[in-house]
């Protein structure tokens, strides 16, 4: 039980730091969110690929998962996971194939949303 | 002597700006982003142990569950608009989750509706979405480029 919960308080520090930089990012450099968005999915990948992120998820579990990071790890861990099975070819399907649940949700789920909801009027 | 009198006025000009623009008070910004951020972190952890010790799907499996459930879950609250309620209190703790990728991919499209199916919707979905996926898929093919460089070496 204690062990569930430890790693509940885990997640929510964890994430709520690597929420933190951005913010901190936001308010000392200006970036755009867009910016933000890129440079997390980047900067997961090469924490991913260097070996640096997967201990973090070990550590923190849904807390590195969620975070853009945790996208861009997957990408790098799918890669890397393919060309050692399948040679070449993995560093163009693996890293895609790894993400590709997030990535169809979005197109699909986002596709429904415009679709089916009206935007409100900016007040 | 001229030039002189500009920088004072150039001086107090900028003193002024910096007294009267509204402070964006980065401690209180700062904790909204960490603590919403956690949350949904939080949140997700809640999904993946759903998925992982409920169902018994394995973490891959669960990880992958809970990035589909996250984001259909932000898909539908930037639907309904509260999304960017939380967003402009939380700032980057509700751009950084996954939950912030998909507002991202909703809110566009959403917007140039009116634009039409292909190039209102179809387009916009990936004004934000494109640049990360961009971004995200050209490095991660460096990085198995040169892990496979590596390992013939």
């Amino acid at each position: 039980m204690m062990d569930i919960v430890l790693m509940y308080v885990k997640a929510f520090f964890v994430g709520g730091l690597i929420c933190v930089i951005g913010q901190v990012l936001i308010l000392k450099t200006q970036l755009t969110s867009a910016r933000i968005l890129v440079g997390y999915v980047t900067a997961g990948v090469i924490l991913g690929a260097l070996g640096i992120y997967k201990p973090i998820i070990d550590f923190a579990g849904a807390g590195a998962t969620v975070p853009l990071t945790g996208f861009g790890y997957s990408l790098a861990h799918g890669a890397i996971e393919a060309v050692k099975s399948e040679g070449i070819l993995g560093a163009f399907t693996g890293g895609v194939m790894s993400a590709a649940g997030g990535i169809s949700a979005a197109v699909f789920f986002g596709y429904l949303a415009a679709i089916i909801f009206k935007p409100k009027m900016k007040s | 002597m001229e030039k002189k009198g500009n920088q004072r006025a150039i001086k107090q000009y900028a003193e002024l700006v910096d007294r009267l623009s509204p402070k964006s008070d980065m401690g209180k910004g700062l904790l909204r982003s960490f603590w919403v951020g956690g949350v949904i972190c939080m949140i997700g952890q809640g999904i993946t142990d759903f998925f992982n010790y409920g169902l018994r799907w394995g973490m891959q499996s669960s990880a992958t569950a809970t990035s589909i459930c996250l984001i259909f879950l932000s898909a539908l609250l930037t639907g309904i608009g509260v999304y960017d309620k939380i967003g402009k209190y939380a700032g980057a703790g509700s751009i950084v989750p996954i939950t912030g990728f998909a507002n991202s991919v909703v809110a566009p499209a959403m917007e140039f509706r009116r634009e039409g199916l292909v190039m209102g919707v179809g387009a916009k979905l990936f004004t934000l979405a494109g640049p990360v996926l961009v971004y995200g898929i050209s490095t991660s093919i460096i990085v198995g480029l040169i892990v496979f460089v590596l390992e013939v070496i």
